[in-house]
C-alpha cells in the first residue's frame, strides 16, 4: 500500500500538512498515512486526534521514510536526507527563489511537486495553497493592525459623544487584499483600495470599499492572472494615490507581490506624512516588503509614531484552520494525482496543473514549466467598427425601426378599417354583441396582465370553472321538446358542471395552501 | 320588470363578479376572495338561468327541473371528486381535462343551437365557429392530457408535411361553411367538426412535452374562445363577456410563456421543437467535459455551513414528488439560521405556476419563493444553489453559446453562485435535448439518484451533524 508521511515541520512553523479530517479523507483514496508525533501539536491537533482518524503516529524516519511525503515548508538538508530515491515530495518549495533546492531534489532522484506554484487556471483553484493561505492572512492582517490601532473600527454615536470610523486603505486587490477588507468591513471600518489592474474595481467593491480610481496609475489586464510591474511613470502616479491615501488612512494593508518579488509602495517620505498612531501592516513582508521601513518578522514604529508590522507568519498565526485549508488543498492535489481512487498515484505530465506544480520529476529537472494562459483572460477584443461606422450603423438600425413602425402603423389602420367595414354591414343584434366581446377582451387583458407569476396555476382552475359558463347555454336547450335535442344538452350541461364544480373546488384547494412564512 | 329583464340584470352582475375574481387572483392577498366571488357569481348567474330555462321549457316543468338537478347532480358529484382527489403533481392533467370538457359542452352546444334555431345567415356562421372552435379544444386537450399524465409518448409527432395538413384542415372547413351557409344542413357540421377534432389532436401531438405550459394556456384560451363563440350563437351576453375574459386570459399566459423560452408563438404551435434542431447540431449530444460528483452527506455538510442557499425546483422534482423532503429540508436549515430561497423559472414544470402550487402543498411559506428576474442578480452572493430536477431552465448555453437551440432564453444564472449541487437521476439531456455545460463547471458537482431519496438522506445526514 502506498504511504503518505505528514512530518512535523520545523520549529517555527505553527502549520502542519493535514488534519485529522483531511487524514481521513486521505485514507478514504486509498492510502496509509503516516504521521510524525507531535505533527499537529502546534496547531492544536494532537496525535490521538490522528490515530483516531485512521493514521498511524511513527517518527521523524519513518515519516519522510514515505512513498509520498506531504509537507508544509521545503525541507531542511538534513530531512532532505530522510527521502527516499524515487519518493514523492508535496511542499511550498519556492522553486524560482531557490534553484539550489530544486538541484538537490533532483540528485536525490524524488519527484517534487511545489504547492506554490499551481497554475492560476480556474480547475486548479482548488489546489491553490497560496489563494488558501493569503486569504487567512488578509484576515490576519486587519486583525493585527486592530490589535496595534488606539481606536475603534465602527462608528460609535454614543451619550459620551461620538467616534468616526477608522478609516482603512488596502494595497493590491488579490486575495490577501479582498479578504482585508471584508474584515475591515465586517467590523464597521471604512474602506478604500487600489489595484494597478482596473479590471479588478468590480471585486473591490462587491466586497464593501470603494475603490480608489486613478488611471494613470492603472495598466491592463494580465494574460496569467498577475499583475506586470508598471512602467516608470504609471510607478510614479501610483506612489502619489499610496501617499494621499495613506495620509488619511488609519490603518494601511500593504499586499503587492509579484511573483515573489515586493515593489515598494509606501516610502518612508509617506509614512512620516501619515497621523501618529496609524499602523501599516505590510502583507509582502516575506518578499522584502512593500513599505520601506518593514523589517520582515518584526514590528517597527516610525520617528512619527507610525506602527509598520513585517509579520512574515500571519497565516500560521491561525494554524488551526490554516492548516485545515491547507490540507484540504493537499487532499484535492492527491485526490488529482489517484483517478482511481484505489491509493495508486499517477502523475500525468500532460495535464497542465501536475506539469505545472513539477518541480523535478525522477532526476530530472522540470522547472521553469512552461506558461499556462489563463481561461478567464478574455480573447483579444476585435478591432471595433470605427465611429463613423457605428454612426452609421446607428443611422441603419434606426431608419429600419422608423420603416418598421410605418409598417405596422398602415397595417393597424388597413385591419382596423377592414374590420369596420365588414362589422358595418353585419345585423344591428350582432353589433351589440360584438362590441360587448371586444371591451371585455380588453378588459381582460388589462385585469390578467398582472397577474403574479406563482398565481398561474390557480388562474387557470378558476377561468377554466369560469369558462363552464357555458353551461347556461346548456340549461337553456334542456327543455327542448326535441328529444335529440335534449339528450346532447344534458350531456353538455353534465361535463360543463363537471368542470364548474372541479374548477373551483381545486382553485380553492390550491389557494388554501398559499401561506406566507411566519 | 319580467323575468327575462331581472334575469339580464343577474348576468351583468355576475359578469362584474367574474371580472373582480380574475383581478383578485392576481396578488396572494387576494387571491382567495377573488376565488369566492367567482363562485358567488356563477351561483347568481346559474340561478337566473335555471328560473329561465324552466319557464321558457317545452315539457312540463317539472321534468326539465328534474332533469336539471340531475345533471347538476352529476357534475358536482363528479367534479367534486376528482378536485378533492387530485394530487398537485397531477394538476397539469386536470386541467387539461377540464379544459376538454368546455370543448365538448360547446361542440355539443352549437350543434344543438342549430337544432333548436331556424337557420340564417349571421347564425350559421356563429355555430360553424363554436363548433369548430370547440371541436379543436376538445381532442387538443384530451391529447395534452393523455401526454401529461404519461399514457401517450411525450415527444412530438411529426407527420410529413404537418404545416400542409393543418393548413389543409382549415382551407376544407372554409369550404364547408361556405357549404353551410348557402344549404344549411347537418352534415357539412357534422364533417367540418370531425376534421376539427382531427385538426385539434394533431396540433397538440405535434409539440413536445415541454412545451406543454405553452399548450395548457392555448388551451385555455381557446376554451375561452369557444365559450364565446356559443354566447355568440345563443346571443347571450354573459357567455361572450366570460368567454372574452377567459380567452384573453389564456393567451396572456401562453405569451409569457412563449417569452419566457424566448420563443414566438407561432414556432411553439407550429410543433417538432427538438427533432429538427437536434438534427441541426449534433453535438449537442456529446460530453463537453469531466464533471464531479458529491454524495448525500457531503452536500449536507455544505448546506450546514452555508449562510444563503437557493434551490431551483424542475419538472424532476415534481416527478419525483420530492417537493416534500425538499420543504423539510429547508424548514431544518431556517430553523439553523440559513437563509433559503426559491427561484423559479417561469417554465418549470409543464404548467405555469406548477413549481409554486407544489411548494405551497408542502407548506413552503410563498414569500420565499421568488421568481427568476428576483432572484438572478442574488446568485452573486449565494453560497450554495441545489438545482432540483431542472436542466434546460439552468444552462449557461443559452446565454454563451448563439448556436444553442436554446440560445436566448432567459435562465436562472445558477452558476454565478459559490457552489451548485445539481440532483439528476443520469448525466441525459434535458428536454431539449442540450448538453448543460453548468454539469462540467468547476463550481458544480452532481448528486445522482432519486431527488426524493436523496433529500431525504441529505435532512438525515443534517440532523445527525
Amino acid at each position: 500500500m502506498t504511504t503518505i508521511g505528514i512530518p512535523r515541520e520545523a520549529s517555527g512553523q505553527r502549520l502542519v500538512a493535514a488534519t485529522p479530517a483531511t487524514v481521513a479523507k486521505l485514507v478514504g483514496l486509498g492510502y496509509e498515512v503516516l504521521v510524525e508525533s507531535g505533527a499537529g501539536a502546534a496547531a492544536t491537533f494532537a496525535d490521538e486526534a490522528y490515530a483516531e482518524a485512521g493514521a498511524a503516529v511513527v517518527d521523524q524516519a519513518t515519516a519522510w521514510g514515505a512513498d509520498v511525503v506531504t509537507a508544509v515548508d521545503a525541507p531542511s538538508d538534513d530531512r532532505l536526507a530522510l527521502l527516499r530515491k524515487g519518493a514523492v515530495l508535496v511542499a511550498q518549495l519556492q522553486p524560482a527563489q531557490h534553484p539550489e533546492l530544486v538541484q538537490a531534489l533532483a540528485a536525490r532522484g524524488v519527484t517534487a511537486l511545489a504547492l506554490d506554484a499551481v497554475p492560476r487556471i480556474s480547475r486548479a483553484q482548488s489546489l491553490d495553497v497560496l489563494s488558501s493561505m493569503a486569504n487567512v492572512a488578509g484576515y490576519r492582517a486587519v486583525v493585527e493592525a486592530a490589535q496595534e490601532f488606539g481606536g475603534m473600527f465602527a462608528g460609535q454615536v454614543t451619550a459620551a459623544g461620538k467616534t468616526p470610523p477608522a478609516r482603512v486603505f488596502v494595497i493590491g486587490a488579490g486575495v490577501a487584499g479582498l479578504a482585508a477588507i471584508g474584515t475591515a468591513d465586517s467590523l464597521g471600518a471604512q474602506v478604500r483600495a487600489f489595484d494597478v489592474r482596473p479590471e479588478v474595481g468590480e471585486q473591490i467593491e462587491s466586497m464593501g470599499a470603494q475603490f480608489v480610481r486613478a488611471p494613470q496609475a492603472q495598466q491592463e489586464i494580465s494574460a496569467d492572472g498577475y499583475a506586470k510591474p508598471l512602467t516608470d511613470e504609471q510607478a510614479a502616479a501610483a506612489l502619489d494615490v499610496y501617499a494621499q491615501e495613506c495620509a488619511e488612512a488609519d490603518i494601511v494593508i500593504t499586499t503587492a507581490l509579484v511573483r515573489g518579488t515586493a515593489p515598494t509602495t509606501i516610502t518612508a517620505e509617506a509614512v512620516a506624512a501619515m497621523k501618529p498612531g496609524s499602523v501599516v501592516v505590510d502583507l509582502a513582508a516575506p518578499g522584502g516588503g512593500n513599505c520601506e521601513l518593514t523589517v520582515p518578522g518584526e514590528r517597527v514604529v516610525s520617528e512619527n509614531g507610525v506602527v509598520v508590522l513585517g509579520w512574515t507568519d500571519l497565516a500560521g498565526r491561525m494554524p488551526q484552520h490554516s492548516s485545515q485549508l491547507l490540507g484540504t488543498n493537499i487532499v484535492h492535489l492527491v485526490q488529482l494525482l489517484t483517478p482511481a481512487k484505489d491509493g495508486t498515484l499517477v502523475l500525468d505530465l500532460d495535464d497542465p496543473v501536475q506539469r505545472g506544480m513539477t518541480v523535478t520529476h525522477e532526476s530530472e529537472v522540470l522547472w521553469p514549466p512552461p506558461v499556462v494562459a489563463v481561461s478567464a483572460a478574455p480573447p483579444p477584443a476585435p478591432p471595433g467598427p470605427s465611429d463613423e461606422e457605428r454612426a452609421a450603423n446607428a443611422a441603419a438600425a434606426q431608419e429600419s425601426a422608423g420603416r418598421r413602425a410605418k409598417r405596422r402603423t398602415i397595417g393597424f389602420a388597413l385591419a382596423a378599417v377592414l374590420l369596420t367595414l365588414g362589422v358595418s354591414f353585419a345585423p344591428s343584434e350582432f353589433l351589440g354583441h360584438f362590441t360587448v366581446f371586444v371591451l371585455a377582451v380588453f378588459v381582460g387583458y388589462y385585469v390578467i396582465s398582472n397577474v403574479s407569476h406563482a398565481l398561474h396555476t390557480p388562474l387557470m382552475a378558476q377561468t377554466n370553472a369560469i369558462s363552464g359558463i357555458i353551461l347556461v347555454g346548456a340549461l337553456l336547450q334542456i327543455g327542448s321538446d326535441n328529444l335529440v335535442v335534449t339528450v346532447v344538452a344534458c350531456v353538455a350541461a353534465a361535463v360543463a358542471s363537471i368542470n364548474i364544480f372541479g374548477g373551483f373546488l381545486v382553485t380553492n384547494r390550491m389557494l388554501r395552501m398559499f401561506r406566507r412564512g411566519a | 320588470m319580467t323575468l327575462v329583464t331581472l334575469a339580464q340584470a343577474t348576468y351583468v352582475l355576475a359578469a362584474v363578479l367574474f371580472v373582480l375574481s380574475l383581478a383578485g387572483l392576481s396578488k396572494q392577498e387576494t387571491a382567495r376572495r377573488g376565488n369566492v366571488l367567482g363562485m358567488v357569481g356563477m351561483v347568481l348567474a346559474l340561478a337566473a338561468t335555471i328560473a329561465l330555462a324552466l319557464q321558457a321549457s317545452q315539457r312540463s316543468t317539472l321534468a326539465t327541473a328534474l332533469l336539471i338537478a340531475l345533471v347538476l347532480g352529476v357534475g358536482a358529484v363528479i367534479g367534486t371528486w376528482r378536485a378533492r382527489q387530485v394530487e398537485m403533481t397531477q394538476m397539469p392533467e386536470l386541467i387539461a381535462m377540464l379544459h376538454s370538457f368546455v370543448g365538448a359542452a360547446a361542440v355539443l352546444v352549437g350543434i344543438n343551437s342549430y337544432l333548436t334555431e331556424p337557420p340564417h345567415g349571421v347564425h350559421l356562421v356563429e355555430v360553424f365557429l363554436g363548433v369548430f372552435i370547440g371541436a379543436v379544444t376538445f381532442t387538443g386537450s384530451i391529447v395534452a392530457y393523455l401526454k401529461l399524465s404519461a399514457k401517450i409518448k411525450s415527444a412530438p409527432l411529426t407527420l410529413p408535411g404537418r404545416n400542409l395538413l393543418n393548413l389543409g384542415a382549415v382551407v376544407v372547413s372554409l369550404g364547408l361553411l361556405a357549404w353551410f351557409v348557402a344549404a344549411p344542413s347537418i352534415w357539412p357540421l357534422l364533417a367540418m367538426t370531425v376534421i376539427a377534432l382531427a385538426l385539434g389532436w394533431h396540433l397538440v401531438a405535434a409539440i413536445g412535452g415541454g412545451d406543454m405550459p405553452v399548450v395548457v394556456s392555448m388551451l385555455n384560451s381557446y376554451s375561452g374562445w369557444a365559450a364565446a363563440a356559443a354566447g355568440f350563437m345563443l346571443s347571450n351576453d354573459l357567455l361572450i363577456v366570460t368567454g372574452a375574459l377567459v380567452g384573453a386570459s389564456g393567451a396572456i399566459l401562453s405569451y409569457l410563456m412563449c417569452r419566457a423560452m424566448n420563443r414566438s408563438f407561432i414556432s411553439v404551435i407550429l410543433g417538432g421543437f427538438g427533432a429538427e434542431e437536434g438534427a441541426a447540431a449534433p453535438s449537442g449530444g456529446g460530453p463537453v467535459g469531466e464533471h464531479s460528483e458529491m454524495s448525500a452527506a457531503d452536500v449536507a455538510d455544505l448546506l450546514g455551513d452555508a449562510r444563503s442557499v437557493v434551490i431551483t425546483p424542475g419538472y424532476g422534482m415534481a416527478v419525483a414528488k420530492a417537493q416534500y423532503p425538499v420543504a423539510d429540508l429547508v424548514e431544518k436549515l431556517r430553523a439553523r439560521g440559513v437563509q433559503v430561497r426559491f427561484g423559479v423559472h417561469p417554465v418549470a414544470g409543464r404548467l405555469p405556476g406548477h413549481m409554486n402550487v407544489l411548494l405551497a402543498e408542502a407548506k413552503v411559506p410563498y414569500d420565499i419563493v421568488l421568481e427568476m428576474d428576483e432572484i438572478n442578480d442574488d446568485f452573486d452572493e449565494t453560497d450554495v444553489v441545489l438545482v432540483i430536477g431542472a436542466n434546460d431552465t439552468v444552462n449557461p448555453a443559452a446565454l454563451d453559446d448563439p448556436s444553442s437551440p436554446i440560445a436566448g432564453m432567459p435562465v436562472l444564472e445558477v452558476w454565478h453562485a459559490r457552489q451548485v449541487v445539481v440532483f439528476k437521476r443520469s448525466m441525459a439531456t434535458g428536454y431539449a435535448g442540450v448538453q448543460n455545460p453548468l454539469f462540467f463547471r468547476d463550481n458544480t458537482a452532481m448528486l445522482f439518484g432519486d431527488a426524493r431519496d436523496q433529500t431525504e438522506k441529505i435532512v438525515a445526514a443534517l440532523a445527525a451533524r
